[in-house]
């Protein structure tokens, strides 16, 4: 009986195009004009100081407890700017610069962390998923998004992101074997950051990188370097034509960092040093990709400057917008609204109660 | 009209709304040439082609978290999970996703998914087949839960539930697939759903049932008939979430006794419910203590011991009896 090796043709790459001083590698060097990549340092900008804003929000008690995106604007922003509106974005829970880059409002995401639901609302006709928290869950809805639009015959496609803890998920392997079988145009997004909370990639999969698991469903596979935003476009680029031209599915694994927690109830202190973090700060995406701007000739310090200013009163004023409206939206008579298409009567009778504990609660205010 | 068993019916349900609307999509494990392992689907697959009738691979989680993608994008996909016991694979995209997408997006995203499943026992299956497990579904909101007792309203029912703009688990009771048949027009027919139907009148007690049991509960308020010239109403429930529990305590107002009868287990089982609310509705009206005659606190158990666990008309009979005689 033959005993003897199988010969497996397919392979994964690894692509970097900006080194993490900012040096470019031109051969590889993306097709990006001038603006567009102002465009793409501003999205990427606006991302990481929101971030820090909320953090400070945060840490006030002005809102509650969210997931921090820092040191993974590249990994979002390199990916989602390859979509057309009509295309569709399936999030997971921390993609914060993606999402508003998609044009959802600051204020809607501050209101969600603060505990109203109406911060889930989305821009009308926006193909947009609202977050997803059951880790990997999201990436079946994406499989059946690309199944509908290929139902269609539209050449629309997906953008899933999820994490590396994620690809111990039941959800990640079936969605990924269906979207293969059915060849949908889905983009898989990894964002691997190294830590499931407290749990190192390397407890997190026996295998050598995570885009190698591709292979085993049949779809291309690639890792690249997730701080690098030309390196994340190029490959989401081509992952996306791919899909659009019927070519199916494509898994990218983003080697990136979590800089700050897994959310803001963690303390990463407890598993692991500073020194492993002050390693991947010296990689940051945004002055790596300042750097490569600057020798270009695209972003002098003025100009910076300029972006910065720009950003923080755009953050500013949506805070306030935010503040504003959570001192008006008040009653949380809205909990009952979208249960159903329509309420059925145990709820109405549901909503009544809590209409008059509401009215009595507020009796006792004004005369308690 | 076309005599059919509940199976024919409810492939006739299919085959007329994907004929009526495009939208509506077939997927799940062995749905297409094999027909499913019940045959609900049997020919569909010719009269629609495999883009509409998806055999999929192996994995309950992604057929329901797919269909909850389509959904969204605008389809109307109604899955199929062979048997409910491989529903629990599932249970996490109903409860993380499929019932909570309206109400997370303040209604701009919605799910119109049907997952369909054979339920309960009385055919004699393997381990892990005969379970009725309904009320999970039912304790999760934005979930509905619609359960037929027969070929003319599972008919009915189904065709209602695909066209439902909400996330709708239909139960199919597997004892009742070929127990019989009944005339089905071919002309469309829809059923409201939360809407119980009175099957039986009756004066001096209420009897409420659902699924396979409706006719075990009917051929026991015949027997009560005979055996003491008591006067059962017999009340089908046909959805047991969004549960309507007016047509129940009006019933109950006229008898002022209440027999609940299900195949699930007893403890915190659809019984308690439909008991405390005729409690909420209707207390002063009770002539003796609320009964349930439902499935033991065990797992179903397998074939040969299988009838000792099922409420059958004995059981029945004999609550009905105690109930009548305080």
């Amino acid at each position: 009986m033959p005993r003897h090796r199988l010969v497996v043709p397919d392979t994964v790459e690894y692509l970097s195009i900006l080194d993490h001083q900012g040096n470019l590698d031109q051969e590889l060097e993306p097709h990006l004009g001038d603006e567009q990549l102002i465009e793409l340092y501003r999205a990427m900008l606006l991302g990481r100081r929101f971030d820090e804003r909320m953090l400070d929000l945060q840490r006030q008690g002005r809102i509650g407890t969210f997931p921090p995106i820092k040191g993974q604007e590249a990994a979002q922003m390199g990916a989602i700017i390859n979509l057309r509106p009509s295309d569709w974005f399936v999030p997971s829970f921390r993609e914060v610069a993606a999402e508003l880059w998609r044009g959802r409002s600051p204020e809607s995401v501050l209101l969600y962390y603060n505990g109203f639901n109406e911060g889930t609302l989305l821009p009308a006709g926006q193909r947009d998923l609202p977050m997803a928290v059951p880790v990997g869950s999201q990436i079946l809805h994406a499989v059946g998004l690309g199944r509908a639009a290929g139902y269609r015959g539209t050449d629309e496609v997906v953008l899933c992101f999820f994490g590396d803890g994620a690809t111990s998920e039941g959800d990640f392997h079936e969605g990924l074997n269906f979207a293969a079988v059915y060849r949908t145009p889905v983009i898989f997004v990894c964002q691997n950051n190294q830590w499931a909370i407290s749990t190192p990639l390397k407890k997190q999969t026996a295998t050598a990188n995570l885009a190698l698991k591709a292979l085993a469903y049949g779809m291309p596979g690639i890792q690249v370097d997730g701080n690098d935003v030309l390196a994340v476009y190029s490959a989401t680029r081509e992952a996306v034509e791919r899909a659009r031209n019927g070519g199916g599915p494509t898994l990218i694994e983003c080697i990136t960092y979590r800089i700050m927690m897994h959310t803001t109830a963690d303390d990463p202190k407890r598993y692991r040093t500073e020194e492993e973090v002050a390693v991947w700060q010296e990689r940051d995406p945004l002055t790596r990709f300042a750097a490569y701007l600057q020798r270009r000739g695209t972003l002098d310090a003025d100009r910076r400057d300029q972006l910065e200013a720009e950003v923080l009163a755009q953050i500013q004023a949506a805070v306030e917008r935010a503040e504003q409206q959570m001192a008006e939206l008040g009653e949380p008579l809205a909990l009952f609204e979208h249960l159903y298409a329509d309420l059925p009567p145990n709820l109405r009778a549901q909503r009544e109660e809590l209409r008059t504990t509401l009215a009595a609660a507020d009796k006792e205010v004004r005369h308690g | 009209m076309a005599k059919m068993t509940m199976v024919q019916a409810l492939n006739l349900a299919l085959k007329q709304e994907m004929a009526a609307d495009d939208r509506v999509v077939l997927l799940g494990e062995d749905v297409g040439p094999d027909g499913g392992v019940f045959r609900v689907t049997d020919g569909l697959i010719d009269a629609f082609g495999s883009e509409r009738v998806m055999d999929t691979p192996l994995a309950e989680s992604a057929i329901v978290g797919m269909s909850i993608g389509m959904a969204i994008y605008g389809l109307r996909p109604v899955c199929e999970i062979q048997f409910s016991g491989f529903s629990y694979q599932a249970f996490h995209q109903l409860e993380n996703h499929a019932a909570r997408m309206r109400w997370r997006t303040q209604g701009r995203l919605s799910v119109p998914l049907v997952m369909r499943a054979p339920y309960g026992g009385g055919v004699r299956a393997l381990e892990h087949h005969s379970e009725s497990r309904e009320a999970y579904w039912a304790h999760t909101p934005g979930l509905k839960v619609v359960i037929p007792s027969g070929p003319r309203n599972a008919r009915a029912l189904l065709v209602s539930a695909i066209r439902d703009p909400d996330p709708v688990i239909f139960y199919e009771a597997k004892a009742l697939y070929r127990a019989f048949r009944e005339e089905v027009p071919e002309a469309e027919e829809t059923m409201p759903l939360g809407r119980p139907q009175l099957v039986r009148e009756g004066r001096d007690l209420t009897m409420i049932a659902y699924g396979a049991l409706v006719r075990t509960a009917l051929e026991a308020a015949e027997q009560l008939k005979g055996l003491d010239g008591i006067e059962t109403e017999v009340i089908d429930l046909l959805t047991l979430a969004p549960l309507d529990q007016e047509l129940l305590a009006a019933s109950l107002r006229k008898t002022g006794r209440a027999v609940v009868v299900h195949e699930a287990p007893r403890s915190f089982g659809p019984g308690a419910e439909i008991v405390c609310r005729l409690l909420e509705e209707a207390f002063y009206y009770l002539e003796a203590p609320p009964v349930r005659v439902a499935g033991f606190d065990v797992h179903p158990p397998y074939f040969s011991r299988e009838r000792w666990y099922m409420p059958d008309v004995r059981r029945i009979v004999e609550a009905a009896r105690r109930t009548c005689s305080g």
